[in-house]
């Protein structure tokens, strides 16, 4: 078996799992009760909190826990804008964003808010200077990924978040759920003042994820109730799940060390082969890319008769983003690209883990390419 | 020493078969529901099938269920959500004054966006008055939010009878049943119930997965944007393991309500025994008829609760002032003030005792016991 989805989600590393059971065993309690037992998960709930940060580089104050990606998007978003909607009503996005992120915008749109979503070039970037030039007086928010989930682009956070130094009254927010742990940023050298993590997509669990909101910055809580996470974010938390992701973090950055050589030549082997088929066109840039997304169409293939083709061979992948997959609606990335609209349908991601090996790339390059000629004979 | 948890309303331990059946779904269905190939296919299956499980025990139905990451994400998601959807027919809301801090908080947000929120009184034994309900009820009365039993005295509120009038009125009638759900019999359509919040964690399950259930038909502006999840109600990748957890615990709470019910009612039986024999001066906050059976809450005349507090957790028993969710905070309950008044004693003086898995009689007494001698050294007795 070849799992190249982990961009959709990765297995939990057997460490996290073992953490989860013991938390869920030995400190069940409720952090917010005042005895002993509430004590000692309180007492767990703050050294996560502290590891996350270190490993971030960022202060325990800063870091906000949440169910999800999803959920920190949301919050991120809805909560500066409703927070600074004094100071004006419009954000600034891009057209590559994942749904969370625009979906979480296009409420604030009908709830009178202005929206620019600035276009990226074929190589599905964004240009700091076009984001600049997208801002107004009353511009309060631009919210931009780090890496592109159906792609695997790295945008140019740092110079967009050094651009913004100069415009102070607007708060940047980075979505960075594909890039955390395996492409290390600096929040604040890239002036980054809120960004989202998800620890499903570290190989910690589903459910669990952060928001870092940089000191001295409000916002308004998207969920009331008994006032944790300073106020921020109401709801019991959720112990187990937040220290699982504390050590997957760890364990992501970790494996990077020695792994991230590796990932990358898998990358370049997986895109080698794949360029030498005939009708494959490979999206992912060659430069300035994650190394572990490639994105790729074969031409004349439905990108789910692909996938499921690929998974008789035990195989794998994905259409594009997981949370879009059961539309039917081509690769939003891929058009924002300027790709029509044959090849947004027929695109395919492989996405990888610091599990994934060598022979594994090589072995699944060769089943692609008998799958496409296979499937080209059936159809001729 | 061996510790006594009698804090179950605050949260409760998992189940073995619970962390079994998660740690499965970790290691062995990973899946993004959302992927096509078997991985998500798979991980789809499971989260439908816990739905389906979850929706009958409240005698709902499948798509009547949304999955949501606890209590105070279903409660938050019920009320703006229904408070949003139907502001076109007015914007009056009618709750209770004894709500946990995910209703009333969200009442307070909501009175920030221009609603405006009457908050039923209660009795002294913390039960609204359906009297009080259809006196309050207007034209323009959209929602109503009760409690079916209350987190710090364990009252239960007249929700069928709740039900029956709000089926002659348009409002929207949602009740947060996350302390009762696993130990009363829930069925939303006898009751006239349209939207029900529930906690995993409260019955045994994982932290961080509960969900909303919301009658067909019935309009409901999501919170959380992104993907399509849930039916476009709660978007984010569904937490396929928790879920699965979440299942087992109900199956397991729907099996054993019964016995369980019996055991906790005689467990209040044994502590308010004990006290009486130790000749403790105490009095029930609450009632012992219209409760339920797993949260009684205590007071204990000249005493004063941080102070026992700090006491039984050193005799190594874990009780509560209340609410855990007050965050660390040892104010009043805002329960005991409506029941009693601001300047009543008992307002500082109560202790909330609450039952659930691996505790036994042996410990129930031993706990009646160990609150005794407390008692006794702080009244010099």
């Amino acid at each position: 078996m070849i799992y190249f989805d982990n961009s959709a989600t990765t297995k939990p590393y057997e460490e996290v799992v073992d953490s989860f059971v013991k938390v869920s065993t030995e400190y069940f309690g409720n952090p917010s009760s005042l005895h002993n037992i509430g004590g000692k998960a309180e007492q767990l709930l703050t050294q996560a909190r502290s590891q996350v940060a270190r490993l971030l580089n960022v202060k325990d104050s800063e870091i906000y826990f949440t169910s999800g990606g999803t959920e920190s998007n949301n919050l991120a978003i809805k909560g500066t804008a409703l927070m600074y909607r004094g100071r004006g009503r419009h954000i600034i996005s891009t057209t590559i964003e994942h749904p969370s992120v625009t979906e979480a915008i296009n409420q604030l749109e009908q709830l009178g808010f202005e929206v620019t979503f600035v276009p990226v070039d074929s190589d599905g970037r964004v240009d700091a200077k076009e984001i600049e030039k997208a801002i107004r007086h009353d511009t309060i928010l631009v919210s931009v990924m780090h890496i592109n989930n159906e792609v695997g682009t790295i945008q140019p956070i740092k110079e967009i978040g050094t651009m913004l130094k100069e415009y102070p009254k607007i708060l940047f927010h980075v979505d960075h759920v594909q890039g955390a742990g395996k492409v290390p940023i600096n929040f604040y050298d890239c002036g980054i003042d809120l960004c989202t993590i998800s620890g499903h997509k570290f190989h910690g669990l589903k459910g669990t994820g952060a928001l870092f909101i940089r000191d001295g910055i409000r916002i308004s809580p998207l969920l009331s109730g008994g006032n944790q996470e300073l106020n921020t974010r109401s709801g019991t938390e959720n112990v187990a799940g937040i220290v699982a992701m504390a050590k997957a973090l760890r364990l992501t950055i970790q494996k990077r060390e020695t792994g991230i050589h590796q990932m990358e030549v898998i990358k370049d082997i997986l895109r080698d082969e794949l360029e030498k088929i005939d009708g494959v066109k490979v999206h992912t840039p060659k430069e300035g890319s994650a190394p572990y997304i490639l994105n790729f169409s074969v031409r004349g293939f439905r990108a789910e008769v692909f996938v499921h083709a690929l998974e008789e061979q035990d195989i794998y992948v994905s259409t594009t983003s997981a949370c879009s997959s059961k539309k039917k609606s081509p690769s939003k990335t891929l058009i924002a690209m300027g790709l029509p609209e044959e090849e947004a349908n027929s695109a395919i991601r492989i996405s990888l883990s610091f599990e994934n090996t060598m022979e594994e790339a090589v072995y699944a390059a060769d089943k692609i390419k008998q799958t496409i000629k296979q499937l080209g004979e059936v159809m001729n | 020493m061996e510790r006594i948890y009698l804090d179950h309303a605050a949260t409760s331990p998992m189940h073995p078969k619970v962390i079994e059946a998660v740690v499965n779904v970790m290691n062995s269905n990973f899946g993004n529901p959302s992927s096509i190939h078997s991985f998500g296919r798979e991980a789809r299956l499971l989260v439908d099938e816990a739905r389906d499980i979850l929706a009958k025990s409240i005698g709902a139905k499948r798509n009547e269920i949304i999955f949501t990451s606890g209590g105070t994400e279903a409660d938050n998601l019920a009320l703006i959500g229904i408070a949003e959807a139907y502001k076109s027919n007015g914007k009056h809301i009618i709750s209770t004054e004894i709500e946990h801090h995910a209703v009333l908080n969200t009442c307070k947000e909501l009175e920030n966006r221009g609603y405006e929120v009457t908050y039923l009184p209660v009795d002294e034994t913390g039960k609204v008055s359906v009297d009080d309900l259809k006196k309050n009820l207007r034209d323009d009365t959209i929602l109503v939010s009760v409690m079916f039993g209350n987190n710090e005295v364990g009252t239960l509120q007249p929700i069928k009878e709740i039900g029956k009038v709000l089926a002659e009125h348009h409002a929207v009638f949602h009740t947060d049943a996350v302390q009762a759900y696993g130990l009363e019999k829930i069925n939303v359509n006898e009751a006239g119930i349209d939207l029900l919040s529930v906690s995993a964690h409260k019955i045994n399950g994982p932290k961080g997965i509960g969900f909303l259930y919301i009658r067909d038909g019935i309009k409901l502006l999501p919170r959380i944007f992104g993907g399509e999840q849930e039916r476009k109600r709660r978007a984010g990748t569904e937490n396929v393991a928790s879920i699965v957890g979440f299942k087992e615990a109900v199956i397991i709470s729907q099996q054993e309500m019964h016995a369980r019910r019996e055991k906790y009612r005689e467990w209040k039986n044994v502590l308010i025994k004990k006290l009486q024999v130790e000749e403790i001066d105490f009095r029930i906050n609450g009632s012992l008829e219209n409760a339920m059976p797993h949260v009684i809450n205590i007071s204990f005349p000249g005493t004063n609760v941080e102070a026992m507090l700090v006491n039984m957790d050193l005799s190594g028993i874990a009780v509560s002032s209340g609410s855990a969710c007050t965050a660390g905070s040892v104010d009043p309950s805002h329960v005991l003030v409506a029941m009693f008044g601001k300047d009543s004693a008992r307002i500082r003086n109560s202790i909330r005792f609450s039952f659930g898995l691996n505790n036994t009689t042996e410990q129930i007494e031993k706990a009646a016991l160990e609150t005794a001698k407390i008692v006794k050294r702080m009244t010099n007795k």
